[in-house]
């Protein structure tokens, strides 16, 4: 008990010194903590697929299509349940900025294959009766304010014109994994008015969507899908879902190991400033842990001293910084709008900020805790701070 | 009134050398992440700047935002090679190059991990209107066959796409004859192949893009008037140098956003780090200052020591972390622009501007960080000073 005492005794001695301690931590752990999640929100794309969804893509890559009628013969390939359709519309809202994805799906299947998107019976009837109609995410029509029935006109980049589409539907996630961050409206209409535009372009498919029956089976029917269309001039590639979507993250991989390392330099950092306290702090006692040891104290007890501060300082900031996270993901979420369309703070990411402070607790002290325990006694007494 | 030399204010530095180390360590990592990033946002502005030519226009689909979203019909791309501001070659053809550009999804060579890469349909006149690209190893591709040559970095990065490697995509063997280097261009990642096979192969029947030498750079503005309002075509014109600089855009302020806020946020762990340095600097030297003041330096001297002294603190953090990040240079990054959804490589650069700023950025943490402290030890009276243990 008296350990205790004379531990938080002696780390409140230079108030102001652990404070400001105590606050470096706190933002060191917090931005760590934010970038942690940054880097999760990445990934937040693939986490949220399901095991018994496959997509098959042109095998050159995603900028070419697939005839409509690779559906049928998708269809027969033995262990499917049902066959979907998406383009990627890549559209403009009103200027760059506003980027959201836009896609032409095969409504009613589509929507099938997908319950994590819950919608209101009667909006999702609305929609699907509308040929120009459009369903989006809660997340995407709160941020621009879209009501049911408002006109959202859409600059095509790959398909000309401006589109302009009827909101019909908003959609909820079933949890915080699902984006709420999509655009979708119906492919037979982008269809038609490209088939009168441009013949060629019509009938063709961006990408499918392979709902299968056991998802244990997935590698084997992703290959015979793929032998189905060997040697045809629009070869496919098919996947899992989660496969296809860590496909995109790995092209930003880059970007991301950046983050990931930056999140650990900002946790040196606060080593750095750490160390430095507690190797001033235990110098400038040398006389008194001198004493100690002279009373009879042994050495391991002085070192334990140091530590027990060191650490206690950092789980202090640490438990701060971890409590202002949470309100701050938040805030960054709300200021980043549909560019991250899910965020928020991992289990695993806490666990991640408590070890980093303990971690620093720990570091910090080694040296000044090995001195301390090694000093003379005699240097000891005899040293000035 | 005399200034307190700075031979004292750099061995007080000197003194406490663990202290010092660690607080200029600190900086020196926060200046370090600062000016790596801003090295890496002007790598790649610089990267996809230098890949265009001032008097190339470059036309693509009115509203296509890059050149593989585009399409250009032949009976449009013949159109604009009959106007008259085209420069001609030196063997009487017009300097046009009319281009599919598609994206092919490779493997990284050492991660296996699936890319996209640019491949670009090229021409005898593309090539003259892009004198940087140089053929480094192997040959340039015969026309009317299956062979491409590769940009450096994708020569290097995907798998089969090396001297002598082949790629397969479209039903065909493509088997890479040549390595380019186009310096530090965009071209460098990017495959290129013969024009018309791949516009073959690839079942396409527009290309992608129309690029052309203008004989007079001035006419821009003209050309691109008569090309937006020729009621036959729906293209839009742009220079080349625009064009891809609009393409680093969105990029590189991700970038330079996302790297300062973090520097900014890591600078209140240094600047505070510097602070308690300071302070307790200030508090052992309580007599040191009283003794100071009473031999008849000024408060404002007492006050420009100790600021000086922090200064110097940052200095030598920023200089660390500078040195740091200099030796990024030696390394090229390669990842997707997701404006173009394709891969680019580019390497960390630095300029005067950013080695100005990451100096700056030092100072003022040492300045934020020492302030407080330098005026605590500026207030102190002589007598209190004197009499502290």
């Amino acid at each position: 008990m008296y350990v205790v005492l004379l531990v938080l005794k002696n780390a409140f001695r230079h108030k102001l010194r652990t404070a400001l301690t105590i606050v470096g931590i706190v933002v060191a752990i917090t931005a760590f903590g934010l970038l942690r999640t940054i880097v999760q929100a990445w990934y937040a794309g693939a986490e949220a697929t399901s095991s018994a969804r496959l997509v098959t893509r042109n095998a050159i890559s995603l900028v070419f299509s697939m005839p409509l009628t690779y559906a049928e013969k998708i269809r027969q390939v033995p262990g499917v349940a049902s066959v979907s359709w998406a383009n990627w519309f890549g559209g403009v809202y009103i200027t760059e900025r506003n980027f959201f994805p836009q896609f032409a799906i095969d409504a009613a299947s589509y929507l099938d294959m997908y319950p994590e998107f819950v919608l209101n019976p009667s909006e999702k009837k609305a929609f699907l009766v509308d040929r120009k109609g459009a369903v989006v995410g809660r997340k995407l029509a709160e941020q621009y304010g879209w009501k049911l029935g408002d006109q959202i006109p859409i600059r095509g980049t790959i398909f000309p014109g401006t589109w302009t589409f009827t909101l019909r539907a908003i959609y909820d996630g079933v949890d915080a994994k699902t984006d709420e961050t999509q655009f979708y409206f119906h492919w037979q209409y982008l269809n038609e008015s490209i088939k009168a535009r441009f013949p060629r372009r019509g009938d063709q498919i961006g990408i499918y969507v392979v709902e299968i029956r056991d998802p244990s089976q997935a590698a084997a029917i992703s290959q015979d899908i793929d032998a189905t269309f060997k040697n045809s001039l629009a070869e496919t590639l098919t996947e899992t879902e989660k496969a296809f979507q860590l496909g995109f993250v790995a092209m930003t991989e880059a970007i991301l190991v950046a983050v990931q390392a930056v999140s650990f330099v900002v946790i040196l950092i606060i080593m750095a400033v750490m160390a430095n306290t507690m190797a001033m702090t235990a110098r400038e006692r040398y006389g008194e842990y001198a004493t100690m040891k002279a009373l009879g104290f042994a050495n391991h007890f002085v070192a334990l001293l140091i530590f027990a501060e060191s650490l206690g300082i950092a789980l202090a900031g640490g438990v701060l910084g971890i409590l202002l996270t949470f309100p701050l993901a938040s805030a960054f979420a709300g200021a980043m709008g549909t560019l991250f369309p899910v965020f928020f703070v991992s289990g695993e990411t806490v666990l991640m900020q408590v070890a980093a402070a303990v971690i620093v607790g720990v570091v910090a002290a080694v040296v000044p805790a090995w001195r301390a325990a090694n000093v003379r006694i005699v240097d000891g007494l005899r040293s000035i701070a | 009134m005399a200034a307190i030399p700075l031979n004292y204010i750099a061995r007080n530095l000197a003194a406490r050398k663990l202290t010092t180390a660690l607080t200029a360590g600190g900086m020196a990592l926060v200046v370090y992440v600062f000016a790596t990033v801003l090295m890496l946002a002007t790598g790649l502005t610089e990267t996809l700047v230098a890949t265009g030519q001032t008097d190339n226009v470059l036309v693509i689909r009115r509203g296509s935002q890059t050149e593989v979203q585009s399409g250009v019909d032949r009976p449009s791309a013949a159109i604009i090679e009959t106007l008259p501001d085209v420069a001609t070659g030196g063997d009487g053809r017009k300097l046009i190059s009319k281009e599919p550009v598609v994206l092919i999804n490779l493997p990284k060579r050492d991660s296996g991990k699936p890319s996209n890469v640019v491949i670009r349909g090229a021409t005898p006149q593309g090539l003259v209107l892009r004198p940087q690209v140089k053929i480094v190893a192997g040959r340039m591709f015969q026309p009317g066959t299956s062979e491409i040559i590769a940009g450096r970095s994708i020569a290097e990065g995907f798998r089969g796409a090396a001297l002598g490697e082949t790629l397969r995509f479209a039903q065909r063997d493509w088997t890479v004859v040549g390595v380019f280097d186009a310096g530090r261009t965009g071209f460098n990642s990017e495959i290129w192949g013969d024009a018309e096979q791949l516009l073959q192969s690839f079942r396409r029947v527009s290309f992608s893009a129309v690029i052309f030498k203008l004989i007079d750079s001035e006419r821009f503005d003209a050309v691109k008037a008569q090309i937006e309002s020729d009621p036959r075509l729906t293209l839009e014109a742009k220079r080349e140098t625009q064009f891809y600089a609009d393409q680093s855009e969105a990029l590189s302020k991700f970038i330079f956003y996302l790297g300062t806020t973090i520097s900014v946020i890591f600078s209140i762990g240094a600047i505070i780090g510097a602070m308690i340095t300071m302070y307790a600097s200030v508090a052992s030297r309580t007599n040191e200052i009283g003794t100071l003041r009473a031999l008849g330096f000024s408060r404002a001297a007492i006050l420009a020591a100790f600021l000086g002294e922090a200064l110097l603190l940052g200095l030598v953090g920023g200089l660390v972390g500078l040195i740091g990040a200099a030796f990024m240079q030696a390394f090229s990054i390669s990842t997707m622009n997701f404006q173009t959804f394709a891969e680019i490589a580019f390497s960390f650069s630095v300029t005067p501007a950013i080695v100005l700023a990451s100096v700056a950025f030092a100072l003022v943490m040492g300045f934020v960080g020492g302030f407080l402290p330098a005026a605590r030890a500026a207030r102190m009276k002589i007598v209190d000073a004197l009499r502290a243990a």
